[in-house]
């Protein structure tokens, strides 16, 4: 049963990704692709497809994917189920970088946003885990409320300069996670959240041990510091491609992971695949149901997520009385 | 340092807190006033009037909510009433559409949101501060803040979704309601509230002495004879009566009310609330008013002032939580 899982799974995410092409506005089935004007110019079924659907979807497993593992590298760097990067302040320090950018250097090509919105989310996650050795009494779920509370702090000097400079638009455009606007040429940034997801499955194993704590770490024969360094940067780096490419997608790090655990135990490499993908079926799923829910319109993946993921999350902590991992 | 650690007493601090906040409030009546004065003094007298309301109302919900919870780290905001209650007013545009629920009288609607405010959150805080039916398994006062938390991300989701898949006609019609500031209050929900709070205090201040009761703990107020359920459901209510004035006034403030009432505590030095909600009343007013006339004046912009303070507030509720004196 454990072998033939994970094909099977890929095989539904598949599905699901095939449903999310032809789901949309404009008519695109596979009679207007193929029944369409013969021998011309490409007509406009396939244009629609590889110009807008194509992309959209391929962002969407890129962004799921890469915010599910980001969330799972996060929860086994600070030993605390129930953070990712929305809950620790590192989603909000890389919308501050970009708003930053945009206010200072409009100008400035993508990647050297991503960069600057990279290097605010890793000074901030820096911040929440300074923060976090202050604490005193470390209940598993101070953990979460300080990095809510570090990310209101930031949003709120975001919005301050943000209100300012008339930029309080772009910013709530960056909070809310919408796919709409994804087109070929405006997505690819994905690509290297996608590389980085394979960084860190090579780095696996470290990551696991890291996640028993320092001393076992060090025991073990490991860097600690090292592997902390480079799973931040892959979090901070991830979140912020996804964050400049379509915005934040709230809980997904947080739900997916625990999820899989519950289900597949706490060996990295072992979760890993399972994280990725369900974190893209997820993804899929809600955007196909806020393109359908309200059909001709949409509901951005933010808001979908925002409901679907607080209340999972809400039974995550209530379930068992606050059993917390 | 001198034995006595309290300086000056209550009634001195309160004393000098009405001085300073009436000090602020004719401040921002007369600083740079050109042209007519009646009509300066409406429209300023307008926001004062507005100030005053939800200063009063945080402060007093604030203070409330914390003696039942029994914590210093609590409010109604950070636990997601504020979201509750905009959820509740476009749910209620949503189900009945905005034509009925315009055409309602004022009052009648403000009734109405308010009834429904308190059957809701009186439901859903009873369930959560009562362990949902675990017996004595009394939850931990981090998990409360967190689920606190996220029901308010709930909330304010399922609002966003709504507003999406309402008719964007239906909806503009509400929006004002929804997003308004210190600068374009409703002078007709004014008076309602203005009312409705009074009505609120009147029995309030006779429970004062029940309060301080409360404060000492569940066992302990029960061993002294307060009829504890129904004591803290009846604060309860109080709590998201108020909650609903300010947030159907200007918004939510999420931090303002933790700010002022862990303020007045540090200054009052005592716990019998016919000190501290006087106190956290005159702090509420006077930061919020001294605030506006500072950015208005200084600074020369408008509608900031809730963002100054969540990033004030911000800071000093991470500074209390690492200090550990949630626990």
């Amino acid at each position: 049963m454990p072998i033939a899982t994970l094909p099977l799974a890929t095989v539904g995410i598949g599905l699901l990704a095939v449903w999310s092409l032809f789901v949309g506005v404009s008519d695109v089935s596979l009679a207007t692709l193929f029944g369409g004007t013969p021998g011309g110019a490409p007509d406009q079924a396939t244009q629609v497809l590889l110009v807008s659907r194509l992309p959209r979807t391929l962002a969407l497993i890129l962004a799921g994917a890469a915010m599910a593992v980001s969330g799972l590298l996060l929860q086994m760097l600070v030993r605390n189920r129930f953070v990712e990067p929305s809950t620790a302040g590192t989603a909000e320090s890389a919308i501050f970088g970009m708003m930053m950018v945009s206010l200072l250097a409009p100008e400035m090509p993508v990647f050297g946003r991503m960069a600057v919105a990279s290097l605010c989310a890793l000074a901030g996650t820096g911040l929440f885990l300074a923060i976090l050795r202050q604490v005193p009494l470390r209940s598993p779920l101070v953990v979460p409320l300080v990095g809510i509370m570090l990310g209101g702090v930031i949003t709120a000097m975001t919005e301050f300069v943000a209100y300012r400079q008339d930029l309080i638009q772009s910013v709530r455009g960056w909070e809310t996670g919408d796919f709409s606007a994804i087109l070929l040429g405006r997505y690819e940034l994905l690509w290297l959240s996608a590389a980085l997801t394979g960084v860190a499955y090579l780095a696996a194993d470290r990551f696991t041990v890291a996640g028993m704590g320092r001393d076992v770490a060090t025991n073990l024969g490991i860097d600690h510091r090292k592997v902390m360094a480079l799973g931040l940067v892959i979090v901070s780096m991830t979140t912020a491609a996804v964050i400049a490419t379509c915005g934040m997608i709230p809980f997904l790090g947080l739900i997916v992971p625990n999820v899989v655990s519950l289900v597949r135990g706490d060996n990295m490499r072992g979760s890993l695949p399972w994280v990725a993908l369900m974190g893209a079926g997820l993804v899929l799923a809600c955007d196909i149901a806020g393109r359908l829910v309200i059909h001709p319109y949409e509901i951005p993946i933010g808001t979908m997520m925002g409901v679907i993921g607080s209340a999972l999350f809400l039974y995550l902590l209530l379930r068992r009385n606050g059993h917390a991992g | 340092m001198p034995a006595d650690r309290r300086i000056l007493s209550p009634m001195v601090v309160l004393g000098g807190l009405s001085a300073l906040t009436l000090l602020s409030i004719a401040l921002f009546m007369t600083l740079g006033a050109r042209g007519k004065w009646d009509f300066i003094l409406a429209f300023r007298g307008t926001k004062i009037a507005a100030m005053v309301l939800v200063g009063y109302a945080v402060a007093v919900s604030t203070v409330l909510f914390q003696t039942i919870t029994n914590n210093r780290i609590l409010t109604p905001s950070v636990m997601g009433f504020d979201h509750l209650y905009r959820m509740i007013q476009t749910l209620l545009v949503f189900q009945f559409g905005s034509g009925l629920v315009a055409s309602l009288d004022p009052r009648l609607r403000f009734g109405i949101e308010v009834a429904s405010m308190v059957v809701f959150s009186g439901l859903l805080y009873w369930w959560l501060f009562n362990g949902a039916g675990r017996g004595d398994n009394r939850r931990s006062l981090h998990l409360l803040l967190l689920v606190g938390i996220v029901f308010g991300v709930l909330f304010r989701s399922l609002t966003s979704f709504l507003q999406r898949i309402i008719d964007p006609n239906e909806f503009l019609t509400v929006q004002d309601r929804l997003f308004a500031n210190f600068n374009r209050v409703d002078v007709e929900l004014l008076t309602v509230s203005a009312l409705v709070v009074l009505a609120v205090s009147l029995v309030g201040w006779r429970w004062r002495r029940t309060f301080d009761v409360l404060a000492l703990g569940r066992d302990a107020a029960i061993n002294l004879g307060v009829e504890h359920r129904r004591a803290v459901m009846a604060v309860l209510v109080m709590v998201s009566i108020l909650v609903s004035v300010s947030t159907a006034l200007v918004g939510p403030i999420t931090f303002f009310g933790l700010l002022v009432a862990n303020l007045a505590y540090l200054v009052v030095r005592s716990h019998r609330h016919a000190l501290i909600l006087p106190a956290a009343v005159l702090l509420a007013v006077l930061t919020l008013v001294a605030g506006q006339l500072v950015l208005e004046r200084v600074f020369g912009y408008n509608a900031a002032l809730s963002i100054v303070i969540e990033f004030v507030g911000g800071l000093a509720f991470l500074f209390i939580l690492v200090r550990g004196s949630a626990r």
